[in-house]
């Protein structure tokens, strides 16, 4: 995968109105850690130091306790939550507030081991390249299709987990255009560490025009090997898992491929996508992704190589 | 100090000197709380290093990006049983053989309440632990996660038999630890020498007491969770399939409303080793022993009602969520009330540091460091942020590595004499704590980093170029090995000073507690008479007039 272009991946880059604001929380939270965990060390340093055993030590004076200093401390460390514990409630309620009637601008669905994205508002289905508009409050709802997944995005601060049965709200904000990468977050089965997120961030108008572009139905291929492979794709079982909008595939067992020539990675960001890597992964995807439910076809290499070119040209 | 032993049999120095134990015959039909204690932790000791090995493979996977050194299926099997085996097959029998081994000679008994039952639990522990590593030859080790989260648990999406042995062994274990927790109650609470009323209990035996409760009280979530995988992937039921009408998240109320019980279950004992330790090594008695039982029985109470935290990213309503941040952090009240009495009772001491004072010290700065990241993960918003993630990682190994293992090697440094006959090598012993701490906080201090750079958790491996991420790893898996090697250096110690350690006496460290005042190892029959038990501290008395006696719990003298 190539993640050069890509942003420093941390908790500590906001990327959404909403890290921000756990970003404050979290400041906050570090500090009085470090304080504490200060006192606590200073005081067994002191200790160690101060009472290590000496040579003709009396017997130490057997303090039993002191009540008042025993509530003293309770209380103080009460105190302490208590107002972590405010804070911690009035962000949770400034992050996700009532949904109200609103409707999702984005619906991921955490797939075993790949991202399906929804845009209802816009009729757009893609997969494993999500991309946002800065600086609009987001609804994202997040599904699973299979098993437990988690989509997070470090620096977009909250993760959701992806559960069958059992749609998740949150939103996102994004205030910084960029790419900004993460991975699937609660453990799925075989690929779960090869289950990758890229979110690109544009401005409006990029964006606009990239939800325009996805909204078309790709030309038909032109080039002698691209049309060869168009016939291959919708005459083997490619179809039976894959769909192409204008074509007869249809099926939504695996990733949308109505552009993937316009995606720079597959295999939800295991290999980047160029047509020899794409001809490859035709040839057998097992060895990219060990696991993973697309099998290896059994193609001759120079039919996959043409199935990579038809797919190519998928802008 | 003979003139303190209560028992007539005053020749025996080793375990070699008691002629009921010898032959294997002995040990295997053995009902004998010592026996069966020793056998206890003798297993759950194999496993800590058979565990350790597995997250050595871990740590070298994970030590360079795209890292093939074992496949992604082997990996997966590994982490999973890494965590089942520390949690179910290390953590589970050391503090319950600790416990069987240690409560009747704490409060002057000669056995158990029933003996034949505590036989029973350790076998079927035993068997059940085995049936799991059985796997890895019967088809596949199960490859979940030691919380196997449905609907990934379902027989369409792990068809290899690994889940359904991990859950028939989980069953067997489970009811193993209940028998002996109800064995613990009942001796603690019919067997007392005359004197020794409940708040002259050690705090270690206190603090076990209430976690045999936790023990009978979360267990039966697991076991219903656990029947029900089963039913689903034997009989065809859907309880965990929601395109059958199931619900994932059931899974995780069951599991979590053991599983956060389990983390206090295995914290307790740690807690209770240290109480005796630090008193001991600083001579001083331990500071406020009323709020220790108090906080202990609040963290009980509390522990019940916590586990959603470990649910907070699965999109639960706000005030569902902020009701269980609310009792997640309550429960830090009681543990800090914990870490401010060792400390008070350090201070003003005369600290003694061997080898388990110097243990029981580094778990009190690496617990409390522990205690911090969990407050975090409290604080929903950032719950949200890290869960999941390497953060997660290093959170619990501080509290369960850091703390609870670190607080049972103390104890082990400890009791071994009393156990055995024979004192640890000191000498081994501050060369295997050095290299403990260096490797420990090494390998896991490291991972905070890593979370807050986003690795989340159980990956097999890692993308090149991911800012950070390969330095971080390859440091902390290169202090694994130091880690590591620390345990063997510290199962070397073991089998080494019970054949050539030092013989230590019936009390070589002046401790005050009833266990000490009967010769090393105890005969079978523990006692032959006893001290009459007027504080908590029976074996001061003898040698202190009774007005210097140590108050009671409650603070007030006894």
């Amino acid at each position: 995968m190539d993640i050069t272009n890509a942003e420093f991946t941390s908790v500590y880059l906001f990327a959404t109105e909403q890290a921000k604001v756990i970003g404050f929380l979290h400041y906050a939270d570090l500090v009085l850690s470090i304080i504490i965990a200060l006192i606590v060390g200073g005081i067994l340093a002191y200790v160690i130091v101060r009472f290590r055993e000496k040579p003709g030590d009396a017997e130490p004076v057997q303090d039993h306790g002191n009540t008042k200093l025993e509530i003293g401390w309770t209380v103080g460390t009460g105190l302490i939550l208590a107002v972590l514990g405010v804070l911690t409630a009035g962000v949770m309620y400034s992050m996700s507030p009532p949904l109200g009637t609103n409707q999702p601008d984005v619906i991921v669905i955490g797939h075993q081991w790949w991202w399906e994205y929804r845009y209802p508002k816009l009729g757009i289905i893609t997969a494993n390249e999500l991309f946002l508009p800065q600086g609009m409050n987001l609804l994202f709802e997040v599904r699973g299709a299979d098993v437990v997944h988690s989509f997070w995005i470090p620096a977009f601060g909250q993760k959701m987990d992806a559960i069958p049965g059992h749609p998740n709200f949150l939103f996102y904000k994004p205030i910084r255009s960029g790419i900004y990468l993460g991975t699937c977050s609660e453990y799925c089965g075989a690929d779960h560490g090869l289950m990758r997120i890229i979110a690109t961030v544009l401005p409006v108008a990029r964006f606009n025009a990239w939800a325009h572009g996805q909204a078309q139905v790709p030309p038909e291929p032109t080039v002698a090997q691209a049309i060869h492979g168009k016939q291959l794709f919708m005459a083997n079982t490619c179809i039976q898992c894959h769909s192409i909008s204008g074509t007869g595939a249809k099926a939504r067992v695996g990733p949308d491929l109505t552009h993937i020539g316009s995606r720079t990675t597959l295999g939800s960001g295991v290999i980047p996508n160029d047509l020899p890597s794409l001809a490859s992964w035709i040839t057998n995807p097992q060895k990219f992704k060990p696991g993973c439910y697309m099998p290896n076809m059994r193609l001759k290499p120079a039919d996959a190589h043409d199935i990579a070119a038809y797919l190519e040209t998928l802008k | 100090m003979t003139e303190l032993v209560f028992t007539k049999q005053k020749n025996i120095n080793t375990l070699n000197d008691i002629h009921e134990y010898h032959g294997l015959w002995s040990w295997v039909t053995s009902v004998d709380h010592k026996q069966i204690g020793i056998m206890y932790i003798g297993t759950g000791l194999i496993f800590l290093l058979i565990a350790a090995l597995l997250a050595l493979v871990i740590r070298i996977q994970l030590m360079v990006p795209m890292n093939h050194f074992v496949s992604q299926s082997a990996y997966n099997q590994i982490f999973t049983m890494h965590g089942t085996t520390m949690v179910f097959f290390m953590g589970m029998p050391i503090l319950l053989g600790m416990t069987v081994y240690l409560e009747p000679l704490m409060i002057g008994a000669r056995d158990m309440a029933f003996p034949r039952l505590n036989a029973f639990a350790y076998w079927i522990f035993l068997f059940g632990a085995l049936l799991l590593y059985f796997s890895f030859m019967g088809g596949g080790a199960p490859s979940a996660g030691w919380f196997a989260y449905p609907p990934l648990t379902e027989k369409a999406f792990l068809f290899d038999p690994g889940t359904t042995y991990w859950a028939l062994s989980l069953l067997l274990v489970g009811v193993g630890s209940v028998a002996t927790a109800i064995n613990i109650i009942v001796t603690a609470f019919t067997l007392r020498a005359p004197g020794m009323s409940m708040n002259r209990i050690p705090l270690f035996l206190w603090m076990m007491v209430i976690d045999s409760f936790l023990i009978i009280f979360a267990l039966p979530g697991l076991n219903a969770a656990l029947v029900m995988i089963l039913f689903d992937r034997l009989l065809h039921t859907h309880f965990f399939a929601p395109n059958f009408g199931g619900s994932a998240l059931l899974w995780q109320h069951l599991f979590w409303f053991f599983g956060h019980p389990e983390v206090y279950i295995l914290i307790m004992p740690g807690w209770g080793a240290v109480s005796e330790v630090i008193p001991v090594f600083c001579r001083k008695v331990i500071y406020g022993a009323g709020f220790m039982a108090a906080s202990t029985v609040a963290i009980g109470f509390l522990s019940m009602g916590v586990w959603v935290h470990h649910m907070f990213a699965t999109g639960l309503d706000n005030t569902t969520l902020y009701v269980f941040a609310f009792t997640s952090m309550l429960i830090a009240i009681p543990t800090g009330v914990k870490v401010w009495n060792w400390l008070a009772t350090m201070w003003g001491g005369s600290i003694r540091f061997t080898t388990a004072m110097l243990f029981a010290t580094a778990f009190v700065l690496q617990f409390t460091i522990g205690g911090l990241t969990g407050v975090a993960f409290a604080a929903v918003p950032i719950d949200w942020q890290l869960t999941d993630t390497y953060f997660v990682v290093a959170h619990f190994h501080y509290v369960l590595l850091g703390g609870l293992v670190f607080a049972l090697i103390s104890g082990f440094y400890y009791w071994y004499p009393k156990v055995t006959g024979r004192m640890l090598s000191e000498t081994i012993g501050k060369w295997h704590f050095w290299l403990s701490v260096v490797g420990f906080n090494g390998t896991f201090f490291v991972l905070h980093i890593l979370g807050l750079l986003g690795m989340p958790r159980r990956v097999w491996t890692y993308p090149r170029g991911m800012h950070g991420w390969a330095e971080l790893n390859m440091f902390s898996s290169i202090c694994s090995f130091i880690l590591v090697f620390s345990f063997f250096l510290f199962a070397y110690n073991l089998v080494y000073s019970f054949f050539k350690g030092k013989i230590a006496g019936p009390n070589p460290w002046s401790a005050w507690t009833l266990e000490w005042a009967t010769t090393s190892p105890p005969p079978p029959e523990n006692f032959d008479s006893l001290p009459a038990v007027n504080s908590r501290r029976p074996l001061w008395d003898l040698t202190h007039e009774p007005d210097e006696r140590v108050a009671g719990i409650g603070g007030q003298p006894a």
